[in-house]
């Protein structure tokens, strides 16, 4: 923290009433950054994750399995038509307080903490409308192209993996945009079980400071700030892999 | 009779499910108020929505720049953290006269999520005048209507089929959202699970069933307006 920075947001305080807490206490400072950094950490592995099981959704159900089929079909539909919120607390109590403890010598400790639990529940949640954009990608690959993979003497899983999956992915490119960064909003629900992000962070912070307004001003700015970097990811991204003829 | 009964009470999970049998009533009820915060927020959503939507698409530039501004922060924030700036900055009492007004926790939470379908009804409401061939603008032209003309008489009135669909699915995502608001205090149908468990003894083995319950009753409710809305998007793109 420079010392300019904390004089400046000192005086802002004095003059304006507006107490950025975080910029000139030392103690506040850490749990920001603290509270940011975990956001980063849960926003950035949801995504991964999700984007894993919407791949492995996508190739189940364009496996010719009828019961994996229906599986992720059942998978899609509950996922996509319930509360997130609650499946969070279902997980995160439900199931968590179902699961053994493990003894750590002296005191137990659940199997998959606050954390995991959030990671796990939400990229579910955010697993489910990726592999239906996964699946409407492969659906919006010509016929003539895996048929002509074929007569090249691929297999069904080479033509998936080098043919059908580069073409799809590129055609759900902005729809799996506006997903992940719905998904990258979604995270402040872990808020419900107490994971020390952004939004719990500023919450804690604000029950000490009486500032809610800076807080909030704090988090739309996160979030915005947060939200606009990922889709400039996104776009480049789609520019980078644009093939001349398509989209 | 004591016999069976005692049977009956060592059967653990038997036992689970006449508690939640016992208290579905009350979640059901509290489920209630899902709804009516979904119906008071989506119609203050859109009538509001509209509204900014029509200014997104102004001609004056500081109307249209000024809406983009607005839609793009309310579209980038998280509902729960919206819900937080409603419950927190806006009084919950108010002053008409000499008589103190409180407003209920409820129909802050309804204000609170009604803001993000703002946000959204005007974006649907910009994509779909957008999807509009330009013709049609040139035909109003040539025909002499003026452009308030022009988009109440010709343009939206196309637009409501291609906005019924997306509007759909943000009622349902707006629906699946109102169990956030029992974060806040709000008994809802989620609220009411919580509470029912808490006063049926609090134990671990009720966690799985009650929150389960809560989402069946969502998924009853939203997997119909769900596959209705596919349906729906698939006759308009043909």
């Amino acid at each position: 923290m420079s010392a300019y920075l904390a004089a400046l947001f000192k005086d802002i305080h004095q003059k304006t009433g507006l107490n950025f807490v975080y910029m000139y206490d030392q103690f506040e400072y850490r749990r920001m950054i603290d509270g940011v950094w975990t956001s980063v950490e849960l926003i950035v592995l949801c995504l991964i994750c999700s984007i894993i099981f919407g791949l492995v959704g996508a190739a189940a159900r364009e496996s010719k399995s009828r019961i994996m089929f229906m599986i992720v079909g059942a998978y899609v539909e509950f996922f996509r038509n319930t509360p997130p919120y609650v499946q969070l607390l279902f997980f995160y109590f439900g199931i968590g307080s179902a699961l053994p403890q493990i003894d750590m010598g002296g005191y137990f400790e659940p199997l998959i903490g606050r954390f995991g639990w959030a990671v796990i529940s939400l990229s579910l949640f955010g697993g489910a409308f990726v592999t239906e954009i996964f699946r409407s990608g492969i659906e919006s690959v010509p016929r003539t192209m895996r048929e002509a993979a074929e007569a090249l003497g691929y297999s069904r899983i080479q033509t998936f993996m080098h043919v059908v999956l580069p073409l799809a992915l590129r055609f759900c490119l902005p729809a799996l945009g506006g997903i992940l960064i719905s998904l990258l909003k979604y995270t402040s629900l872990a808020y419900a079980i107490a994971v020390p992000e952004v939004t719990y962070t500023s919450q804690l912070i604000w029950s000490d400071n009486f500032n809610v307004i800076e807080m909030m001003i704090t988090l739309f700015i996160f979030y915005n700030l947060a939200v606009m970097f990922f889709s400039l990811l996104m776009s480049s991204l789609e520019k980078r892999l644009a093939l001349p003829g398509y989209g | 009779l004591a016999h069976t009964q005692e049977k009956f009470v060592s059967n653990k999970t038997e036992n689970v499910i006449s508690v939640l049998v016992q208290w579905m009533p009350f979640i059901l009820k509290g489920f209630l108020l899902n709804l009516v915060i979904s119906f008071l927020a989506m119609i203050i959503g859109t009538l509001l929505g509209v509204g900014l939507g029509l200014l997104r698409i102004s001609r004056r530039s500081y109307l249209s720049n000024g809406a983009r501004i607005f839609i793009q922060i309310l579209q980038n924030t998280p509902w729960l953290v919206i819900l937080f700036g409603v419950m927190f900055l806006v009084p919950s009492q108010f002053r008409i006269g000499s008589s103190q007004i409180a407003v209920a926790g409820w129909v802050q939470a309804t204000v609170g999520l009604s803001l993000p379908i703002v946000a959204n009804v005007a974006e649907i409401l910009r994509g779909s005048v957008h999807s509009i061939p330009s013709a049609q603008w040139e035909a109003c032209d040539s025909l002499g209507f003026n452009r308030r003309q022009a988009l109440s008489m010709i343009i939206l009135p196309q637009c409501y089929k291609r906005m019924l669909p997306p509007w759909m699915s943000w009622y349902a995502i707006l629906t699946l959202a109102t169990p956030i608001v029992a974060i806040l205090g709000v008994r809802e149908g989620l609220g009411s699970a919580q509470a029912a468990m808490e006063s049926a003894g609090a134990k671990p083995e009720y966690l799985m069933p009650f929150y389960g319950f809560v989402m069946i009753l969502f998924f009853i409710y939203i997997y119909p307006i769900a596959r209705w809305t596919r349906w729906l998007e698939q006759r308009v793109s043909q």
